[in-house]
């Protein structure tokens, strides 16, 4: 019988038209294509052409479409009518909503703007949000960095002037060995995927360090099932190995570096440890064709690793004699070291040959010419091969800035940093810690703040503190307790504010930050303290403004909801005055822009901020007649110059001879221009300048006309830290500003301008005989955060989240799955279903990161899965550690930077009879937006 | 028509690379847009925003954990559609003529016009590759995007199955397993692809690539041997740095 | 699978009819009239009703004249024909006993053979399935036909013939019961070949692909527990086979012929169950859930 199949139409159209802009379904910032049909969305997909995910896209990008048409989207602004936190609000108009944000922040702006605290989470426009928090003249402004991976970026900025990600990336083109440590999914997320893929497809090596053989470890070569908090001691060791046998990249060490700068060995003088400088405050080296000291960037020298000298009567040593001297100490041999990470000296070994071996015996030169800083040519570009990527893993621990420093360093002792194969900044960094600004703090009436909020400290001299040496800050940034905390301390904002520590705010103003629910910790006692009321029956925290898209759990804890947008709706900007999407061969910048217009009373945020600007007359946001300057935020991105020739997009400005990239005056075209460009714009480096950044002058050049920097700034970089040293003195007693008394042994011991690695806080509070197993979440790559649980597709592939036990302790407790437990901490104690898995660190237990809901919010029904067996570890992390009684309560954070040490946790386990839901249960919220349709059958045109 | 054709002029299929797939969902999330506004009825989904939330997908990404004699467990994600079988036995017991295999590139679809939703054609795949759809009442499978793979309203480079469009890590490939000499050809041959239950006898034209061995660091394999060291203490150090600087 | 309650009416209550028409079919008893009237309809009723049944299992039982159309490969197809054939055939072959008291003997052996025919290709939809080695055997369709043979005899009145059958069919029913416990492990099918992974070491399932259940789930992964099994064969083979067997051996043929036919079809209905909840679809394998 004849085969007869039906006739296919196999080419029907697609959609009538492709809008590109920038996905939002996590942080990375990936190009869409966005197909639309009717003038609905129909399809998302990745754009091609752009620079981030080249025409990739994952499962969250993918599912933008149900993210957009989300039934918890917000739909007008609302006025809390109920108690806060029951859910309770009526609709609004926008003026009238706007009238009383003016009518509770004016006051405030005129007697005491650092009664307001404006805090942003998940915020990609910081260069915005800080502006106008700048010109409303409160120090209190920080976005989500101190409770995500400040460690890891701090870190970077101090010793090399950039970290991972946003900062930089391996060369995947050329890397042949990529050691990979506990990475945060949403970070980076397909670049990753794509290098890995690079990798893959070439053979070459990767080595996966993370106590959870998931995701990108689960592809590993090899796998090191590390102990959770002792990822910087395994690095020293591998220090130690390289060090001890000389496989070290001694000459790039030697120009590159400060391995050869001259620091004060004498231990009476207050400048102990500090760096030798000339009169013009330059580090000094020895170099070793004179054997004088000359500073670093002295053309023609060869600086010495070797060579001590001796001036006014102190010896001064090179970095390189320190470092010798501290990691050649036996207790950071593989020997001595690997029962505590979990590993085997063997294994220790074995990488750290590896790394010798590829970094080294496989060098890559590229055959391109270039001229260093101190004026030398040279011919080619030589290459160690092997390169590193680490985020939130090794950061979210309270020795997580050592041990991203120890990371770091571990990279520069390769020569692999800023050389083909290894691992490259992204344009505008590198930037070292003097490119940046310090933090500001000083606010006064009606004034805007001396500066920007967030930057760097030298040195106590740059914290801020009252005259009377009391914090300036409401979360407590750059003070003794954290003075490193470069991102600030959003974790710590609700607490101190209902503790009025160090003082009483009055309006607590916060953006796309689930902060009554996974972004805290002690959820608990958040709730509590966000609906606390005084004697007077009046809120502690007596006003909550928040902004968000969707009806999240903060939503109910605020008085006054700004509903925002989708990022299908919105004007954004993902600016080079931020972190922009750039790659290491181009500056790139992006923008967001409404493809769809949305069909409910919202708007973005950005643009309520230009108009409430307006209405506060914040300088900055009126003309001169006292007019609004910027009609919404897409005026703003278009006519806003941060100085002269520099505004929040570099691409298609008004240049003198007409329009340009870079420099130039605002051009009202630039919008169009960039949407026509597929909403972003790439300035490619030239080839001579696209390695060795920092020290390379064809690039530092480029950077200058692109308008990165204002003038040339090589540097070199920073094994040792000398503004962590200061922080050392000052609590030895040198200098004017001075910690309090019960700070200074832990500053002297944590603030080591080498890397160090000591256990992890939580370890000396709590009783590791009683609490063994170290507790841990990881991000699924299918949900970001809180906001996947809304989304139809992506719920259905993560709708609930057991806690998943390794092996020994599996069995110990006679578990089969299915079967529930409690988890205790020294904190608290939840009751969770378990699961078994076998390729995990014997003495960790995880789960996914916020899967599980409070019942009734995000649109979602009672019976929810995500309400019921879903649950959050947060229940058992406080933002204090437990006291130890030395009648003061620790934070639980990094002493350097203040970064929330979420996976220090320790806790217990017992068997316990199957549960109906999941413990601690917390009552549903009256949903402000109803629940979402029973059934879902979507196609925009049927 | 549900006689298989004797022969397919291409066998167009896909090769997906378990040594690659980090798991991370996109390829399921692709399909289901794609097909969801596109070939035949939408993928439907019960109690979307309810307890229970149940939808028709066309590719699941499963996770498995393999334990070696003696090295630490593995884990393999594992993603897993319509094998395009060459022997389809869902093709065969299909009563209505709705499900066939194209005589032109071998693709297994289902004519939805002709599908009474009987489901013996889910019952007949050991892979779990057909899903009844709950509001339409008809059987949806993967279609290897035969609307894009020759759909000149896409550009040429876009005319892939979406799954492999978007696969971040560069884990599925797509092309003609009739020709030895294709990149699905060549990647089967030298990477030793393999049959999903080959004792099934369904042939299928999907081919899965092993993991490579893992974990062959700090075991005896002829990679570098350990570090010998240069100098035990730091005094020694310096003098080798010194040294090592004049040779430079 | 899923123990659909539409298809274990269908297969078993049809299984009797077509039995039933079988013995009429082959002369075995020629009533007449009245007597002929109840017969064929308790029969139709039987196999109608069981045929309508398994159409409310389809997601478009409007389109279900389309199934006519693959006999050449499918026995869904092949069934649908020898259905009809067969209902129709009995029914003239019915209709000379009702309104003629004729006998047409060779329409009848006709009829019979496509019951016959129409029972063997529903078991042979099952015995077709390579996917659940719990089905793929002679046994089913011998078991399918012993047991549409024997309940036909028991509802034809014919003791003899039941009591010879149904011993037959409660042999059938006890191979197929124990091949069946280890089918799965004997067909070659485990995780090992379903994934590719054995050459690495053990597998096992780790997590599933959405946390939620889905079609697949929900039609082929149905575990039952191994006690609830056993107690459910017992009842089944009690029901289905042994107490029709005694009932048949009583006096008060008739009130006991009726209670051995309630009881047998009770017992079928749990066997049925039972072929469908302990059949392991392979499918299972990829979800965990066959270990």
């Amino acid at each position: 019988m004849p085969h007869h199949q039906p006739d296919l139409d196999l080419s029907p159209p697609v959609s009538d038209e492709v809008r590109k802009t920038t996905c939002y379904m996590c942080a990375c910032r990936c190009g869409i294509n966005v197909h639309m049909k009717g003038g609905k969305v129909a399809y998302i997909e990745g754009n091609r052409d752009h620079p981030v995910n080249k025409g990739v896209l994952c499962a969250k990008g993918s599912a933008g479409i149900m993210q957009h048409n989300s039934p918890a989207r917000l739909r007008a602004p609302l006025r809390r009518t109920g108690p806060r936190g029951s859910g309770e609000f009526e609709e609004i108009s926008w003026d009238e909503a706007l009238d009383l944000a003016t009518n509770w922040l004016a006051p405030l702006r005129a007697t005491a703007p650092e009664k307001l605290a404006f805090f942003t989470g998940r915020d990609q426009s910081q260069s915005f949000t800080s502006y106008w928090a700048q010109n409303f003249g409160t120090p209190n402004y920080a976005a989500h960095g101190g409770f995500c991976s400040v460690n890891m970026a701090a870190a970077g900025i101090y010793t090399m002037g950039g970290a991972f990600w946003e900062f930089g990336t391996p060369d995947w083109d050329h890397t042949k060995l990529f050691m990979l440590f506990g990475v945060a999914e949403d970070h980076d997320s397909n670049p990753i995927k794509m290098g890995i893929a690079k990798l893959k497809a070439r053979g070459a090596r990767i080595i996966g360090v993370n106590p959870i053989r998931s995701g990108y470890n689960a592809v590993a070569d090899d796998w090191v099932g590390i102990t959770p908090g002792t990822d910087g001691l395994f690095i020293l060791s591998l220090i130690h190995e390289l060090v001890k046998a000389g496989r070290i990249d001694v000459d790039y060490l030697s120009r590159y570096t400060n391995a050869p700068v001259l620091v004060n060995g004498d231990p009476k003088s207050p400048e102990h440890g500090l760096f030798l400088r000339d009169v013009d405050g330059k580090p000094q080296v020895i170099d070793r064709n004179t054997g004088k000291p000359a500073a670093f960037d002295t053309p023609g020298i060869r600086p010495d690793l070797h060579a001590t000298h001796r001036a006014a009567g102190v010896t001064h040593r090179p970095v390189m004699h320190l470092m010798a001297e501290r990691y050649l100490d036996p207790k950071y041999a593989p020997e001595a070291v690997a029962d505590r990470c979990g590993l085997t000296v063997d294994k220790i070994k074995a990488i750290a040959s590896e790394l010798a071996r590829v970094a080294f015996d496989e060098a890559i030169t590229l055959d391109r010419e270039w001229t260093d800083f101190r004026g030398e040519k040279h011919q080619s570009m030589t290459g160690r091969p092997v390169s590193f990527h680490a985020m939130r893993g090794i950061s979210a621990h309270s020795n997580g800035f050592q041990t991203c420093r120890a990371l770091h360093v571990l990279q520069i002792l390769l020569g692999s940093v800023e050389v083909p194969g290894g691992m490259r900044f992204k344009p505008p960094y590198p930037k070292p810690v003097s490119a940046h600004p310090k933090p500001h703090s000083r606010s006064a009436p009606d004034t805007p703040l001396d500066g920007p909020h967030l930057g760097y400290v030298t040195g106590p001299d740059d914290l801020c503190l009252k005259e009377d040496g009391s914090p300036a800050r409401i979360d407590k940034a750059f003070t003794w307790e954290n003075p490193l905390s470069a991102h600030g301390l959003m974790h710590m904002v609700v607490s101190n504010a209902h503790a009025g520590d160090p003082y009483r705010i009055d309006t607590l103003f916060m953006y796309m930050a689930n902060m009554a629910w996974n972004s805290s910790m002690n959820i608990g006692g958040v709730t509590k303290m966000l609906t606390d009321t005084n004697e007077n029956g009046d809120y502690v925290i007596p006003r909550i403004i928040y902004s968000d898209a969707y009806s999240s759990e903060m939503v109910a804890y605020a008085d006054l909801i700004l509903p925002d947008t989708t990022y299908l709706e919105r004007f954004d900007c993902i600016s080079l005055l931020d972190r922009p999407i750039s790659e290491p061969n181009a500056a790139a910048d992006a923008i967001r822009w409404p493809v769809v217009q949305p069909d409910r009373d919202v708007r973005s945020f950005q643009s309520v901020m230009c108009e409430l600007g307006a209405r506060l007359k914040l300088p900055g946001f009126v003309t001169e007649d006292g007019g609004q300057k910027y009609a919404d935020y897409a005026d703003y991105i278009t006519n806003h110059q941060r100085k002269p020739g520099i505004g929040p997009l570099a691409g298609w400005r008004m240049g003198e001879q007409g329009v340009t990239h870079g420099r130039g005056a605002p051009n009202a075209a630039q919008l169009g221009n960039y949407i026509a460009n597929g909403s972003f714009c790439a300035q490619h480096i030239p080839e001579d300048a696209q390695y060795y950044k920092p020290w390379n002058m064809a690039y530092q050049d480029w950077a200058v006309k692109i308008g990165i920097f204002d003038r040339p700034q090589p540097y070199i970089f920073d094994l040792y830290a000398e503004p962590l040293r200061r922080f050392q003195l000052a609590a030895d007693g040198h200098g004017e500003r001075q910690p309090p008394d019960n700070l200074r042994e832990r500053i002297k011991a944590t603030l080591d301008p080498l890397p160090i690695w000591y256990p992890p806080l939580e370890d000396g509070h709590v009783d590791g005989e009683e609490y063994p197993i170290h507790a841990l979440t990881q991000r699924p790559m299918a949900m970001y955060h809180s906001w996947g649980g809304q989304n139809a597709w992506l719920r259905q592939i993560h709708g609930r989240n057991p806690l998943y036990l390794p092996t020994g302790l599996f069995q110990k407790h006679g578990f089969i799955d299915g079967d529930w437990a409690r988890v205790t901490s020294a904190h608290g104690e939840i009751t969770v279903p378990v699961a078994h898995m076998a390729a995990l660190n014997p003495h960790t237990v995880w789960t996914w990161n916020a899967i599980g809901k409070r019942k009734d919010t995000w649109a979602l029904k009672g019976g929810a899965p995500e309400a019921r067996e879903g649950f959050l570890l947060n229940h058992l992390i406080h933002e204090l550690l437990p006291p130890r009684g030395d009648g003061l309560r620790w934070a639980n954070s990094d002493p350097v930077t203040g970064q929330a040490a979420w996976f220090d946790l320790r806790v217990k386990i017992e068997k316990v009879r199957a549960a109906d839901e999941a413990h601690p249960v917390m009552p549903p919220i009256t949903s402000p937006v109803g629940q979402g349709p029973d059934e879902l059958t979507w196609k925009v045109e049927k | 028509m549900t006689s298989l054709p004797t022969s397919t002029q291409r066998k167009l299929g896909l090769v997906i690379d378990l040594d690659t797939c980090v798991g991370c969902h996109a390829c399921v999330i692709s399909c289901k847009g794609w097909n969801t506004e596109n070939y035949g009825a939408p993928l439907s989904d019960q109690r979307p925003y309810g307890a229970d939330p149940s939808g028709t997908f066309l590719n699941r990404v499963h996770s498995y954990e393999v334990q070696p004699e003696s090295a630490p467990a593995q884990l393999v994600h594992f993603p897993k559609s319509c094998l395009h079988c060459e022997d389809a036995p869902c093709v065969t017991v299909c009563p209505t003529g709705a499900s066939y295999k194209r005589v032109e590139d071998g693709i297994v679809l289902v004519n939805e016009a002709d599908c009474i939703g009987c489901g013996l054609c889910a019952w007949a795949c050991p892979y779990g590759a057909r899903e009844m759809d709950a509001a339409e009442g008809v059987m949806k499978k993967c279609t290897l995007c035969v609307d894009r793979i020759y759909n000149e309203n896409l550009p040429e480079e876009d005319r892939v199955p979406a799954c492999v469009r978007t696969c971040p890590a560069g884990a599925r490939h797509f092309g003609d397993f009739a020709d030895p000499d294709s990149h699905v050809g060549q990647l089967t041959a030298a990477r030793g692809g393999f049959d999903l239950m080959p004792e099934q006898g369904t042939k299928p034209v999907n081919k899965y690539l092993p993991p490579r061995p893992r974990d062959t660091l700090g075991q005896t394999n002829g990679l570098a041997p350990f570090l010998d060291p240069v100098a035990q203490e730091s005094k020694g150090f310096v003098a080798w740095l010194d040294r090592a600087l004049a040779a430079l | 699978m899923h123990p659909a309650p539409s298809v274990i009416i269908f297969t078993t209550l049809s299984g009797l009819g077509f039995g039933l028409l079988v013995w009429l079919g082959l002369g075995l008893l020629t009533p007449t009239g009245w007597v002929a009237f109840t017969f064929f309809t308790i029969a139709y009723l039987l196999a109608v009703g069981g045929l309508m049944a398994s159409a409310f299992h389809l997601g478009h039982p409007e389109r279900a004249l389309k199934a006519f159309s693959q006999w050449r490969t499918s026995w869904l197809s092949r069934e649908a024909w020898l259905s009809v054939a067969a209902l129709i055939v009995m029914a003239i072959y019915g209709a000379g006993l009702v309104f003629w008291g004729a006998v047409w003997t060779p329409l009848g052996w006709l009829g019979a053979a496509l019951c016959l025919g129409a029972v063997l290709t529903t078991s042979m939809i099952y015995t077709q399935m390579r996917t659940v080695p719990r089905w793929r055997t002679w046994l089913t369709p011998a078991l399918f036909l012993a047991l549409s043979l024997g309940g036909g005899a028991l509802l034809a009145g014919q003791t003899t013939l039941a009591l010879i059958l149904l011993p037959v069919a409660a042999i059938l029913q006890i191979a197929w019961w124990v091949r069946g416990d280890s089918a799965l492990a004997r067909s070659g099918t485990d995780l090992a070949t379903a994934t590719g992974l054995g050459d690495i070491g053990t597998p096992r399932a780790f997590e599933p692909p959405h946390t939620g259940t889905n079609y697949l789930t929900r039609e082929f992964i149905h575990v039952v527990g191994r006690r609830h099994a056993q107690k459910l064969r017992a009842i089944a083979f009690a029901l289905g086979y042994v107490l029709p067997i005694l009932l048949l051996g009583l006096p008060l043929p008739h009130v006991a012929a009726a209670l051995a036919v309630l009881s047998h079809i009770a017992g079928i209905l749990a066997s049925r169950w039972l072929f469908f909840a302990e059949a392991e679809h392979v499918v299972g394998l990829y979800y965990g859930k066959r270990t």
